[in-house]
């Protein structure tokens, strides 16, 4: 299939998962993303590795997020090297970087000399709290800043500590938020042939994922609590969370409290009014967990979605493998290596309904830097 | 708001939050956002199921939140003269945008097929809760439902906790992000082929993707289930001391780092004995209930001035009335004034800088149909 992006380069200057998501979209979508690396060792990320899981010689999680990808090795304090990157950033459209502040200056790889080199250069870099103030160059990780940006105090119940997301959702979300401006200055690109200076921090990206939570609170005043009971979304009144039953779980969205009863005939919920579904959230909640444990999953599902009532089982990843809601969505892809096939997913966005795979496996540390360089010495 | 999608003309019929943050992304980025709602009601996101917290005539300070920055047409599209109205808007648009349930826009009689037809050009972007085949393509695209099919609701929390959702629309939020993903990739191949394209997301899909790490590890290592650590879980595949924990006077979070160096530096000689970093995760559990009872000795502030020296990865725990009165904070320039009608609202901004300068915008969210007169006119509809 015709892929958007095709004939568009980018160089990935970015380490572990904020900068090289994004860059991992960018490929699905077309575009011909080359990781510069440290010679031998290459990026640090592919000594990362959950649960000691390797793909050769590096991380299964290195192997996720770096499919579909060149490698180029370089090193940037070395001259020889760096007339060939610089030669690189000539036939580049796009640049990312995660380094902490200060770094691609002590190269000469900031946007100004970049952009001596190429006016066109979309320059993107990611930190972790921005570039100026007391957390400049504090370590950009993810728990860090969750942990910081108030998000902690989202998940879990009232007596919780401060529960973060148990996935790194300040890295993931910046990658896609570079995507987006990307494309955007792309777009203007080709209109006007202005490049741009893009520049995004997982902090600011974190405040942005809060933005009600944010607005809310500056109006009232007041910090937003967590439900004591079945925690969902604290700006959200009963019935909203996740209520345990005889076999396993059930998910209860936003609904009116008398449809919700009409379902499930709950008595000692007959006794609230539908204006207290926040100010008495935790007792309604009670009330209605103490009665769903009487039934099964299903037969509380039967008696709630016929009415197209907001709710859900509540599935572990093998359940949901099972099931064909998910198997209609072939979100699985195998990605080649040379010895093993590994199975990960795909692209989530369908164009003209096309998926977008790929099979291309990630690369080894330095794998096209001869190619590289022979199609360069070839344009000289 | 920058002016990198100057000229681009978006019709957004979608509700609530996925399709709206779309397009208050694509308003940030400089496009002109006009929402098409039905008379009378809107948007449902402008009264319903909200906060305790309303802005005076009891519209919700969720919907301002969405959509500031975007203008309102009211119209009544299951009558064939408004609709032929907007079908008209529609010849002039550059992207469109719905998130309703796999039929409503045959139904209505604005499916891909004949927008494409009205304007061959156009980005049709559509987001759906389960995609549009299958057992659950029917059901309500809601994110605390998503979240629980996805199975994302067993990596936040404790071992022995019931399955917890993450506290934020995530399922919303990332699929609205995917969205703007497609639809300027698409936006950007139409220069060279002229053509318009259909794009899709569903929630699920970008919930997957969302756990693509982990998901690649349970595939690849026999379909092992998520096991969240037993103290202080801050990510279930990531060894001790990853989590936030409790001090004398407040919280800690601490990343990643070696054990026997945190027991140097905090004193506590339990830890220092073990040397062996597997055993960092394989006893992660007994660790971390060391360092949970240690750490209650004294305040954030004092442990902090012990380890941040040292470069171990840790952080103090904010909420937001501690936040905002820090300098990391205000330093960022997060904050924005909109005006919406008479009221002044208060609410955060793009979180991308564009050739250097922060986007902001004054423009709040439209009333109800305050546009329509003046687009009517404007485009001679």
């Amino acid at each position: 299939m015709h892929l958007p992006l095709k004939g568009i380069v980018v160089l990935e200057f970015s380490q572990y998962l904020s900068g090289p998501c994004a860059g991992l979209r960018l490929a699905d979508l077309g575009a011909h993303v080359i990781k510069i690396e440290r010679p031998q060792k290459g990026e640090a990320g592919r000594k990362l590795a959950i649960k000691n899981l390797w793909a050769g010689e590096s991380s299964l999680l290195f192997h996720t997020i770096n499919r579909n990808k060149d490698s180029f090795t370089a090193d940037l304090n070395d001259a020889d090297d760096m007339k060939w990157i610089k030669l690189l950033i000539r036939e580049a459209d796009i640049i990312t970087h995660n380094f902490r502040p200060g770094i691609m200056e002590k190269k000469g790889l900031h946007y100004e000399a970049v952009k001596a080199i190429n006016p066109g250069i979309i320059y993107t870099e990611i930190s972790g709290y921005g570039k100026e103030g007391p957390w400049k160059n504090k370590p950009g990780q993810d728990l860090l800043i969750q942990s910081l940006s108030g998000l902690t105090h989202s998940t879990g119940n009232y007596h919780d500590n401060p529960l973060p997301f148990g996935l790194g959702i300040g890295d993931y979300l910046c990658g896609n938020q570079a995507v987006q401006f990307i494309l955007a200055a792309l777009i203007r690109k080709k209109k006007t042939g202005q490049g741009a200076l893009l520049q995004l921090s997982l902090m600011e990206t974190l405040i942005d994922f809060q933005f009600e939570f944010f607005t809310t609170y500056f109006q009232s005043k007041r910090h937003h609590k967590r439900s004591a009971i079945n925690n969902g979304h604290s700006l959200l009144s009963a019935p909203y969370g996740i209520y345990q039953t005889i076999d396993g779980y059930i998910a209860i969205a936003m609904m009116p409290l008398h449809k919700l009863n009409a379902a499930i005939a709950c008595e000692a919920l007959k006794q609230f009014e539908e204006k207290e579904a926040f100010e008495k959230r935790d007792e309604i909640k009670a009330a209605i967990s103490t009665h769903l444990l009487t039934g099964t999953t299903a037969s509380w599902l039967k008696k709630t979605q016929p009415l197209d009532l907001w709710v859900m089982p509540v599935l572990n990843w093998r359940q949901l493998k099972e099931t064909e809601g998910y198997k209609v969505l072939q979100m699985e892809q195998k990605v080649q290596l040379s010895d093993k096939a590994i199975t990960t997913t795909r692209c989530p966005v369908r164009i003209n309904g096309q998926l977008l795979l790929s099979d291309k496996p990630a690369p080894a540390v330095g794998q096209h830097t001869e190619n590289i360089k022979a199609a360069l010495s070839l344009k000289l | 708001m920058s002016e990198l999608l100057e000229d681009i003309l978006v019709l957004d019929f979608s509700q609530f939050l996925s399709g709206p943050y779309a397009s208050l992304r694509l308003s940030d980025m400089g496009a002109r956002v006009i929402k098409i709602e039905r008379p009378v009601i809107g948007d449902l996101c402008r009264t319903l199921y909200v906060s305790d917290v309303k802005i005076d005539g009891g519209e919700s300070t969720i919907f301002h939140a969405i959509n500031r920055n975007k203008e309102s047409l009211a119209a009544d599209i299951k009558k064939e003269t408004e609709l032929e109205k907007i079908k008209k808007l529609i010849r002039k648009a550059d992207i469109l945008i719905h998130n309703f349930r796999p039929g409503v826009m045959e139904r209505i009689g604005l499916e891909y097929e004949t927008v494409r037809q009205l304007n061959p050009a156009i980005i049709y972007a559509e987001i759906s809760g389960y995609g549009e085949k299958g057992e659950w393509k029917s059901f309500p695209g809601q994110d605390l439902l998503l979240q629980s099919v996805s199975g994302i609701t067993y990596l936040s929390g404790n071992q022995t906790d019931q399955p917890t959702p993450m506290g934020v629309a995530a399922a919303d939020i990332l699929a609205g992000t995917h969205l703007v993903q497609g639809i300027l990739a698409a936006m950007f191949s139409r220069f060279d082929s002229g053509e318009g394209a259909l794009v899709q997301v569903s929630m699920l899909e970008s919930l997957i993707d969302f756990q693509f790490e982990v998901l690649t590890c349970f595939f690849n290592d026999g379909y092992a289930l998520p096991d969240r650590s037993a103290v202080n879980n801050g990510h279930a595949y990531i060894a001790a001391p990853y989590g936030v924990y409790q001090t004398a006077d407040g919280y800690i979070a601490l990343a990643m780092g070696s054990i026997p160096l945190l027991g140097q530096l905090l004193q506590c000689d339990l830890l220092c004995s073990y040397d062996q970093p597997s055993e960092w995760f394989n006893k992660r559990d007994e660790i971390k209930l060391i360092l949970k009872d240690h750490l209650l000795t004294k305040s954030t502030k004092e442990w902090l001035h012990v380890l941040e020296p040292a470069d171990i990865w840790c952080s103090d725990v904010f909420d937001y009335n501690t936040l905002l009165k820090s300098e990391g904070y205000t330093v960022l320039d997060m904050e924005q004034q909109v005006f919406s009608g008479n009221k002044k609202i208060k609410t955060t901004r793009c979180p991308v800088r564009v050739d250097g300068k922060v986007l902001k915008s004054a423009k709040g969210a439209p009333a109800l149909g305050e546009h329509t007169l003046a687009i009517e006119k404007e485009f001679e509809l």
